[in-house]
């Protein structure tokens, strides 16, 4: 045995004579904390770390099956799930890996804005967080279209029709996303390079940059009410703290990084197992239309707002507020590089970050119902309930076909069933009279397609009778001058005699 | 100057004049590397708009009765073998009367998702976000900024005949490319 430590010893000093690695690194992995930051605050950028090595790993792996063309990308999907031992764990390793890249990545920016990590000097690794950030959602978004289904068919045709509103060069940037005319071979092949290749390759440069300069600055110590920050005194004061109340990085803080990291890890092995990969959905034909497509969870958000936006201002803020954003983001450690880091004096940043996160849980939890939709099958699939139905003329039960037959169903509920266009319908009546319902119908009007031309007017006048059973108990509404014409001529007589 | 060169900058003034000069050569063989490339990278946004394009066939007239929208499909003129299904492309052919037709791009005018028609109430409606179309393809509702893109087409023999080549978009749609002299334009 001791001839073998000592075989092992003389290899390893034989390694760093030539290498001269082993006195930096641990160094590096031994250099002084503030006691205060070996937290469990401070795991999430290293367990970032650790899921880009396994994004990476994965990937590899993916790519020795996956084929990158529009004809045959699908195909090797399915090949991957079904026709290859454990190749749907591996797809869903890398699905899952990417969702909580995204999720640790975006908690790792909260805490660090939280807790004023970006201010002086840390200015730079925030910036450069910022594009990591951009890298993950770019990554995110190539590899969704990769994915290449029927919802990634679509995507890319949301991401072209984005593209074609920029002024002057729309055309050729549509072009330059998609490497052609139409989502095709070149299309794929294009967010394949920038999935393999180039985002991966900033990816992992950044990265390495980031993590210098954590080394170089020295970790964010634990914010204290009070405690400001000044360029003048700011690094004195932070290395005297380090020098006398440091902990050695390793191991005092690593275990609890390392620690977080195998239960992440280990969470994202489980989704895996139980929910398994993510599609793909159906084949990428574009002939097939029977289809809602629908992006990834990190861009329901921004799907929602797509349908949510006052259609006017839609294409400036497309083009304006990424831009506005991203500025924000970059300017933020120069605007606000000094002053207070701890979060109770700091309400502005807080309430932000509230406002931001419920905007986009809201936004995301929106988008997954997209009421704004058409149903599309609800006239044909969700019949008219019977209590809309009961003791009815013939006329009005005329009108409930005319109302299925017409896909009106499709915008508007009876009873929370149907769609959500549109307002539910229970009780129009109590809200429209007899002529503003044939006005409504015919005319359309506050976002509701005209139906003249689609109605003969004897479906006009059952639509109608059956429109004006919708009132519950209430009493149904009526024109007053109506009310007044039909019931009330000899009184009015009487009045003048 | 063997024993210390780095002292003696002014014995060095050739080999930086060199250095110099070495990076200049370098910047210019740059500068002539980063024409091919940038060439390759922007072919496909290099190419004219209406190259893309040409006359395809979507079907015999006998497949579109008047009075009627139906859903046609065309091989994109323009493309790869690797392809596949992709280049496949549906669109909508509305038979007004006496030939007269309306062709329609499957994408709504708002984001590009496939549009549905609805013989019934005389509608396009679109799954992303809402958009409703009249038969015509004027917008009804929803965000649409516009109505459906529209390709133009002419009759040869009894086929029906579309000008198309690009993913019709606010910039690149089929209605905005001038298919020039053809004989007889519908």
């Amino acid at each position: 045995m001791p001839g073998l430590k000592q075989t092992g010893l003389d290899l390893y000093h034989w390694l760093d004579r030539r290498l001269g690695l082993a006195k930096p690194l641990i160094e590096a992995a031994e250099h002084p904390i503030p006691r205060s930051s070996a937290s469990w605050w401070y795991v999430f950028g290293s367990a970032a770390s650790v899921i880009l090595v396994l994004q990476v790993m994965t990937g590899i792996l993916l790519a020795l099956v996956y084929t990158p063309t529009a004809r045959d990308a699908w195909n090797s999907l399915n090949f991957l799930n079904h026709g290859l031992t454990l190749g749907w764990f591996l797809r869903a390793l890398h699905g899952w890996g990417s969702d909580f890249m995204i999720a640790i990545v975006l908690i790792h920016m909260t805490q660090v804005f939280m807790f004023g990590a970006y201010k002086f000097p840390r200015e730079l690794t925030w910036i450069v967080g910022v594009f990591l950030l951009l890298m993950t959602l770019g990554m995110a978004f190539t590899g969704q279209v990769l994915r290449f289904d029927q919802d990634a068919y679509w995507g890319v045709g949301i991401g072209a029709s984005i593209m074609a509103r920029v002024p002057w060069i729309g055309s050729q940037l549509v072009h330059l996303m998609l490497g052609g005319p139409i989502i095709g071979a070149t299309t794929v092949s294009r967010f394949f390079t920038l999935h393999v290749f180039v985002i991966p390759g900033i990816l992992i440069a950044l990265v390495g940059v980031h993590v210098w300069m954590v080394l170089h600055l020295g970790i964010n110590e634990w914010p204290m009410p009070g405690r400001l920050v000044r360029k003048s005194t700011y690094v004195q004061e932070y290395e005297a703290e380090v020098h006398k109340d440091g902990v050695p990085f390793v191991p005092d803080a690593a275990w609890a990084d390392a620690l977080f990291a195998a239960a992440i890890l280990l969470t994202i092995m489980a989704c895996a197992l139980f929910f398994g990969p993510i599609g793909p959905s159906g084949p990428p034909d574009p002939t097939i239309i029977q289809t809602v497509p629908k992006p990834d969870l990190p861009f329901m958000w921004i799907y929602a707002l797509f349908a949510l936006m006052p259609p006017k201002l839609e294409t400036p803020i497309l083009l304006i507020a990424p831009i506005v954003a991203i500025c924000i983001m970059l300017a933020l450690p120069f605007y606000a590089g000094e002053g207070e880091k701890h979060w109770s004096r700091r309400p502005v940043a807080v309430l932000m970050v509230m406002v931001i996160a419920v905007s986009i849980a809201i936004f995301t939890q929106l988008a997954s119902k997209s009421p704004w939709s058409p149903v599309m099958n609800a006239w044909s699939a969700d019949a008219v309930q019977p209590e809309f139905i009961k003791g009815r003329t013939p006329l009005a039960r005329r009108g409930a076909v005319v109302f299925q037959l017409m896909q009106c169903r499709n915008c508007h509920a009876l009873d929370g069933v149907g769609g959500q266009r549109g307002p539910e319908l229970n009780r129009v009546a109590t809200r429209l009279t007899e002529s503003q319902l044939i006005n409504q119908v015919l005319q359309g009007g506050g976002n509701m397609p005209a139906y003249g031309s689609a109605l003969s007017p004897q479906q006009t006048t059952a639509l109608v009778s059956f429109l004006e059973t919708l009132h519950g108990n209430e009493r149904p509404a009526q024109d007053a001058s109506q009310e007044l014409t039909d019931s009330q001529p000899m009184q009015l007589l009487g009045g003048r005699e | 100057m063997l024993n210390n060169p780095m002292n003696e900058p002014s014995e060095h003034s050739r080999r930086k004049f060199l250095f110099k000069i070495a990076l200049l050569v370098n910047g210019a063989v740059g500068v002539i590397l980063a024409v091919p490339v940038l060439g390759y990278i922007l072919g496909p946004v290099l190419k004219r708009n209406l190259s893309y394009n040409d006359w395809v066939p979507v079907g015999n007239l006998e497949r579109f009765p008047p009075g009627e929208t139906r859903l046609a499909q065309y091989r994109n003129p323009d493309g790869t073998p690797a392809d596949g299904q992709t280049r496949n492309l549906p669109c909508w052919v509305r038979h007004i009367e006496n030939n007269q037709f309306q062709i329609f791009a499957i994408n709504c005018a708002h984001m590009g998702c496939p549009v549905h028609w609805f013989p019934q109430s005389k509608l396009f409606m679109c799954p992303c976000h809402g958009g409703v179309y009249y038969q015509n393809g004027a917008r009804a509702a929803g965000p649409p900024p516009r109505g459906l893109y529209e390709y133009k087409y002419k009759i040869v023999g009894d086929q029906l005949i579309i000008w198309a080549g690009e993913l019709p978009t606010s910039s690149t749609q089929a209605s905005i490319a001038n298919p020039g002299n053809s004989p007889c334009q519908g």
